[in-house]
């Protein structure tokens, strides 16, 4: 029989709905459907589609299962993997990963993997997740900082080999970047809870409200356990620097997101914290975060939400998925545009921007085109609302406080690839050691600090850097 | 969740609150703040450490009622709890021995003024003290700040108690007798640190603020407390929340501080009616 050529649709909510709601805009898989999705995997021998995995899931494994329509052993071999299955099979960028190695890619498109592991994750989630098996305890103590994607990847792994492991988180609520960053339009919370409570069942503490680097010291931790693990994330937003940025109505990206996604703003005033937006918002950068909060911004009822960006389309680093769907939902795009200016009123409250167009020159070393400007080429667009979304950098707070440790230039901890840091008994991963980067890279991270931990913890070797 | 042990009141608006928690006791120094919510669907709130005793493991908050969670905060008492508190926050006070030191409160600003006063006279500073409120029922402190300064001069607008006028009155005539200052503390109403600012400059005598702005998380994550800062953009969590008050914008604070000034009343009516 020949392979089918094209992915399953995954059924979604219609454009003109979901603009009106929070709610999660792909349904997922029905049963049939993923049966059938799964049986166009090849099971090729040498399983290429696993060499992008970055938390190493047996691919072809669990979709063997799901063609024979055993979801349950479908789950164990993700979950032996992967602590997450349910946030990964939302936000990966799979195409890049697992799917962009797809032997089927050369006919058509790939098997629909990361629809399949949502598929499992969240027909166990249904069902009711199992109590995972853990190994002895070896009596060894762990402490993790931050418990975002790396974090909680890491707790989970440790905790699985037997190690006593407690998570120091600065907010009130787990999750990081999953709860106060994704929308829950695209990652709902209830998700992401059951994916924690997942973990504290493999016996992980999380102690919420410590900022560590100001409540307890990085030392301090060392003193009491035998290993720390540094996941606090690039949690420090970029600013465009330009005039008028301090305009009320100018928001980061991560302020505006989490005001809404974290302290439930949506909901004001059933909730405490507010937040403002009137008819028209901007927001400024092309990435996934940008595409968040003008998908955001939408469904708190902006009549217009615009991403002005410098580059190009082809430039634009958001995934191609995200990109669609904010199309679909009626984001005006202004491409080769770049903000120099924001007016506001004498109340100091934004009212305008002022815009360049712009060109694509050489290449600069991103290795994407550089854009330039177009003299006389200004534009003044009205907007109520202006989001910075062009990037974060890493989190200054531990690097600020613990001063032993050896940070890079752009103020990233300086890592192995197996995170340790210049310091022995302290490792660090994700988005504080690389600099902004995606979810599964950071858990991918979190995954492999777990096995040189433990194997840490086990034998006191600390390998010397050459 | 952290038990209030004590809660006083202070006056018709404002109150005193020893909050159990440990950690942030056994670290915290003047001029640092924490965060709070009161429960699953309150906002994060900063407020200034007023005092803290490392022993007990508490903390000391004082504020006013002014917005929905001041409000809420205010109605609790001894025995409840508060679900987060975390901290402490920001950078501490630069605390030395300076020789001649002016501390400058102005209404609830009085309170994180107060462990800042007991730390540089405990530095062996010559500590003078201007407390200053609307009137004398917004006077605090003044007891336990008198036992840790050298001269206590008080301001209210009325008159109540003490001069009649502004702290940045006393604080002229203390430059107009010749008395040497080398360094001003001022804390209180953006407006009152901004006419003290404006006064110091002229007369050269460095000047130290502690900025108020709103905030979301309190790390340096949302860039929602961002202040203009000798030309220059800083985040009054992480980079404060004392800034040297010569080059603060206060202007564009006082705009900022406002943003959210009618969904707060919108929350407070709420409130108001549901309580």
């Amino acid at each position: 029989m020949a392979v089918r050529k094209n992915k399953y649709e995954m059924p979604e909510q219609k454009p003109k709905n979901r603009i009106n709601n929070f709610n999660e805009v792909p349904y997922g898989y029905d049963e049939q459907t993923a049966i059938d999705e799964a049986k166009r995997c090849l099971q090729c021998k040498n399983k290429p589609c696993m060499q992008g995995c970055p938390v190493e899931i047996d691919i072809p494994g669990f979709i063997k299962c799901i063609a024979d329509g055993d979801f349950d052993k479908a789950a164990d071999v993700i979950k032996s993997k992967n602590s997450l299955p349910a946030v990964s099979g939302r936000v990966c960028p799979y195409e890049e990963q697992c799917e962009g190695l797809c032997t089927i890619k050369k006919i058509g498109e790939p098997v629909g993997i990361g629809r399949l592991e949502r598929f499992i994750a969240d027909y166990e989630r249904k069902k009711g997740v199992k109590k995972p098996i853990k190994k002895k305890s070896t009596g060894k103590k762990t402490a993790i900082i931050g418990s975002g994607p790396a974090g909680l990847t890491c707790a989970g792994d440790l905790a699985k080999m037997g190690h006593e492991v407690t998570v120091f988180e600065a907010f009130h609520a787990p999750g990081g970047v999953l709860m106060y960053g994704i929308p829950e339009f695209r990652l709902p919370k209830e998700i992401v809870n059951a994916e924690v409570d997942y973990i504290k069942k493999l016996g992980v503490e999380i102690k919420y409200d410590v900022v560590v680097g100001k409540t307890i010291s990085t030392e301090e931790l060392l003193d009491e356990y035998d290993s720390v693990f540094i996941a606090t994330g690039a949690g420090l937003p970029r600013f465009l620097n330009i005039p008028g940025e301090n305009l009320d109505g100018v928001y980061s990206a991560n302020e505006f997101l989490t005001r809404i996604n974290m302290m439930k703003a949506y909901k004001f005033p059933e909730y405490d914290t507010p937040v403002k937006i009137g008819e028209v918002v901007a927001t400024f950068g092309a990435g996934n975060v940008a595409m968040d909060s003008a998908r955001t911004a939408l469904r708190l009822g902006a009549k217009k939400s615009y991403i002005i960006y410098r580059r190009s389309d082809v430039e634009m680093p958001a995934r191609n998925e995200e990109i669609q769907h904010a199309k679909e939902e009626g984001i005006i795009f202004k491409l080769l545009t770049n903000p120099i200016e924001f007016k506001g009123n004498d109340k100091g409250y934004l009212t305008q921007v002022k815009c360049i167009k712009m060109k694509l020159g050489d290449p600069d070393e991103s290795g994407r085109r550089r854009p330039i400007p177009i003299p006389d080429s200004e534009e003044i667009i009205n907007i109520d609302t202006a989001i910075i979304a062009i990037g974060q950098s890493p989190n200054p707070l531990i690097p600020q406080t613990m001063k032993k440790l050896k940070i890079q230039k752009w103020g990233n901890i300086e890592t192995d690839e197996d995170g340790r840091t210049n310091i022995p008994g302290v490792f660090a991963g994700g988005d504080i050691a690389t600099g902004a980067a995606t979810v599964i890279l950071a858990m991918g991270a979190g995954k492999r600090s777990a096995r040189a931990m433990d194997e840490y913890m086990k034998t006191k070797i600390w390998p010397i850097k050459k | 969740m952290y038990p209030i042990v004590e809660k006083k009141k202070l006056s018709e608006t404002v109150k005193l609150m020893k909050v159990k928690a440990p950690l942030v006791a056994k670290k915290a120094k003047a001029g640092q703040f924490i965060i709070l919510r009161i429960d699953e669907k309150g906002e994060r709130i900063p407020l200034t450490i007023a005092d803290y005793n490392r022993n007990e493991g508490t903390v000391t908050i004082i504020f006013m009622e002014v917005g929905k969670t001041t409000k809420q905060l205010g109605t609790m008492i001894e025995g409840d709890n508060i679900l987060n508190f975390a901290g402490p926050l920001g950078k501490s006070s630069e605390i030395e021995n300076y020789g001649t030191v002016v501390c400058i409160g102005g209404g609830v600003g009085i309170a994180p003024l107060y462990p800042i006063i007991k730390a540089l006279k405990e530095a062996g500073n010559y500590v003078i003290c201007i407390l200053g409120a609307r009137d004398k029922s917004l006077l605090m402190l003044e007891e336990e700040i008198s036992k840790n300064c050298d001269e206590l001069h008080i301001a209210t607008d009325d008159g109540s108690k003490g001069l009649k006028g502004f702290v940045s009155d006393v604080l002229q005539k203390l430059i107009d007798n010749d008395k040497k200052i080398d360094i001003v503390w001022a804390i209180g109403p953006v407006i009152m640190m901004k006419v003290v600012a404006n006064l110091t400059k002229k007369y050269d005598i460095k000047t130290i603020v502690s900025l108020n702005p709103i905030m979301v998380d309190g790390t340096g994550m949302c860039g929602g407390c961002r202040v203009e800062v000798g030309g220059k953009t800083k985040f009054a969590c992480v980079d404060g929340p004392e800034f040297d008050g010569h080059k603060v914008d206060f202007n564009n604070l006082m705009l900022r501080n406002r943003r959210f000034l009618r969904d707060e009343e919108e929350a407070c009516k709420m409130h108001e009616e549901t309580s």
